[in-house]
């Protein structure tokens, strides 16, 4: 294991001012970021937002066009992608067709000079399938394996090398979603276990959320936001973060003032709400585009009629569509003046004089700290 | 329908069929069947003018599949690396030397080998050493084989380069991923997933060279090649020694192509 007390300071991967251009196109435009070691650090973002080629300029699959790429320290621009102590899992694993099981995991051992002694190999490779679950498999060929275990033998192949930081492009994607979530509880403890810094890159926020330690949200080439999963959810820095991590409910219009207890903004409708920004978010001028972001969790839905005695914001709207979600149920209230509006209610509130039918007059409400003003970047 | 499929068939296929049949023709005639014996094949195989072509075509073949199938690789991985318009030309200058017909194939490298022979012979004569005896460059093994490689280089290139089209891209970067330096990715991962292609291409450039008569009648110089011999030989008759000396040639060539089908096919299927 690696000691923390030395290691929470360590940086193992580091961007400076990094570009990367294809003929016309700016793929990764002027990144910077740090990777502490041993962290699980993901790069989250819809496709062609740079996550990809990210993670490649990390595996020397590509150079940057401008800007300095760290790896444990050292500057790596320039170095091809077999002298750097990174491995990766590739999203459709690339095991190599004509070998086996242990042939694959093997290869990257066999690669070193001076060659290590096959019974060296052969042991390494043993251990390593064992870590992964996969004993007794290494004779077997590759095609034969089944999508997760092929999937484990991609780690195994990577992780045998004892890499400074594990790359992962979206290692789960083809797999079918029950298997995911065992993968991913998999590939958390497989963390913890080596201490090895994992970088993944993915389009699905919920993976990200569940398991990493830090987030980097990209759009376009640019970082629009990083933080832990906790931090973008609750304080995303514009409607893009709000809108990519979690459920919300928009309403947009223009900042018509603002105040110590917060900023308000004026609906299309004519209506204004207020709401408070993110600590972390650049503050918004008087007339610019902004929105009120709040999470479908944190509206409570009452009977119109019902008495309402405290200071939280509140609209009055009709029920249109109700879903049962087990622990939840998602309603979604049409609202005067303020557009559709979703609310996620759980279980252990929904009383029978509490659950509402299609129809329903309700009234919805927050409090004032459950609104965040976001700009419209 | 089926009687015209029928009947395309049994032409294409009866001449062969009686080709083979007469050469284990008992009697001397070529045209009359007079039970079966193995005799011609013994009276090819120990004529020394069928001997000495043959082994002129087995070098001439060997020769050319090698040069074939290293020089197209090369080429294949190198084309593969290209990209707009110089590939685009590439492409097509392979496609129409597959589609040039031998006869123009084997003209033009004539005019070119004579023309440069012309230039070239005297120019070492006088830059030779005075005494001995300057080397004169003529058609030969050599002009066969160059002019062969021409075409079959083009196979071999479609082949391999339709190999590495289906083959994933992200192997060659796990290999390097793993520390693997260029070459050794060439030859640990590259090499093993294109070689069902390589030597495809080995066996159809060596069978089209082994079976080539009009390219070869016009380079080969002195050389007899077998093709050539059994041409000259029909001119003063069909003998069943001819048949004999056709069905064998017929014979390995089948071999040949039913391998390189079937290394084609066996890393397809997955």
């Amino acid at each position: 294991m690696v000691d923390q007390s030395t290691s929470s300071r360590e940086i193992d991967i580091e961007f400076r001012g990094v570009t990367k251009r294809f003929d016309d196109v700016v793929a990764v435009d002027n990144v910077s970021l740090d990777v502490e070691r041993g962290a699980f650090f993901s790069f989250l973002g819809p496709s062609g937002c740079g996550k990809t080629t990210s993670l490649r300029l990390i595996a020397g699959f590509e150079q940057p066009t401008e800007g300095d790429v760290f790896i444990g320290g050292n500057s790596v621009v320039g170095i091809p992608s077999h002298k750097r102590p990174v491995n990766m899992v590739f999203q459709h694993y690339a095991l190599f067709p004509h070998m086996n099981v242990a042939e694959n995991i093997g290869y990257g051992l066999r690669q070193r000079s001076p060659k290590p002694a096959k019974q060296d190999v052969d042991k390494r490779v043993d251990e390593t399938l064992e870590m992964v679950r996969l004993s007794g498999y290494a004779k077997r060929r590759v095609w034969e394996l089944s999508g997760g275990q092929q999937q484990r033998v991609a780690l195994a192949r990577a992780l045998i090398n004892h890499p400074t930081c594990l790359l992962l492009d979206e290692p789960l994607a083809a797999l079918d979603r029950k298997l995911r979530r065992e993968m991913q509880i998999e590939l958390q403890t497989l963390q913890r276990e080596v201490g090895i810094t994992f970088i993944l890159v993915t389009h699905d926020q919920e993976e990200a959320l569940s398991m990493s330690d830090r987030i980097c949200i990209m759009r376009d080439g640019r970082i629009v936001q990083s933080g832990s999963p906790r931090e973008l959810y609750d304080e995303p820095v514009n409607r893009y973060v709000a809108d990519f991590v979690g459920k919300s409910n928009f309403f947009s219009g223009e900042v018509v003032g603002s105040n110590g207890s917060g900023v308000t903004v004026k609906l299309e409708s004519g209506q204004a709400l207020t709401g408070i920004q993110p600590k972390s978010a650049p503050g918004l001028a008087n007339g610019s585009r902004a929105s009120i972001a709040v999470r479908p969790e944190m509206i409570s839905i009452k009977a119109a009629d019902e008495a309402n005695t405290d200071s939280s914001i509140t609209i009055k709207g009709q029920v249109m569509n109700r879903i049962f979600l087990g622990e939840h149920s998602e309603y979604l209230v049409a609202t005067e003046g303020y557009g559709d509006v979703m609310v996620l209610s759980p279980k252990s509130i929904e009383h029978s004089d509490r659950s509402f039918v299609l129809d329903d007059r309700v009234a919805l409400s927050w409090r004032p700290d459950a609104a965040l003003v976001l700009g419209d970047a | 329908m089926r009687i015209y499929a029928i009947a395309v068939f049994l032409f294409l296929y009866v001449p062969i069929g009686i080709i083979v049949l007469f050469s284990f023709n008992a009697g001397r005639h070529a045209s009359e069947l007079r039970g079966l014996s193995i005799q011609w094949y013994g009276k090819a195989l120990s004529n020394p003018f069928v001997a000495d072509a043959f082994f002129n075509s087995l070098i001439v073949a060997l020769s050319v599949a090698v040069l074939s199938s290293l020089m197209g690789t090369a080429a294949a991985l190198a084309l593969q690396r290209l990209k707009g318009t110089v590939r685009v030309l590439f492409d097509g200058l392979i496609y129409i030397s597959v589609m040039i017909p031998g006869i123009v194939i084997g003209i033009a490298t004539l005019v070119a080998l004579v023309t440069v022979f012309d230039f070239l012979n005297p120019l070492l004569a006088s830059i030779w050493p005075e005494g001995a005896k300057p080397p004169k460059l003529s058609m030969g093994y050599a002009s066969v084989i160059a002019a062969h490689t021409l075409f079959t280089m083009s196979i071999v290139i479609i082949l391999v380069r339709a190999r590495i089209a289906g083959m994933d891209r992200a192997l060659i970067e796990a290999s390097m991923d793993l520390y693997a330096t260029p070459w050794r990715t060439f030859y640990q991962v590259t090499l093993p997933q294109i070689y069902p292609a390589i030597l495809a291409g080995f066996l159809l450039s060596f069978t089209f060279s082994f079976d080539d008569f009009i390219i070869a009648f016009f380079v080969a110089g002195a050389n007899t090649t077998l093709p050539i011999y059994i041409f000259s030989s029909i001119r003063r008759g069909i003998t069943p020694e001819v048949n004999a000396i056709g069905t064998m040639v017929l014979a390995v060539s089948l071999c040949l192509l039913m391998t390189a089908q079937f290394s084609l096919r066996a890393r397809t299927n997955r």
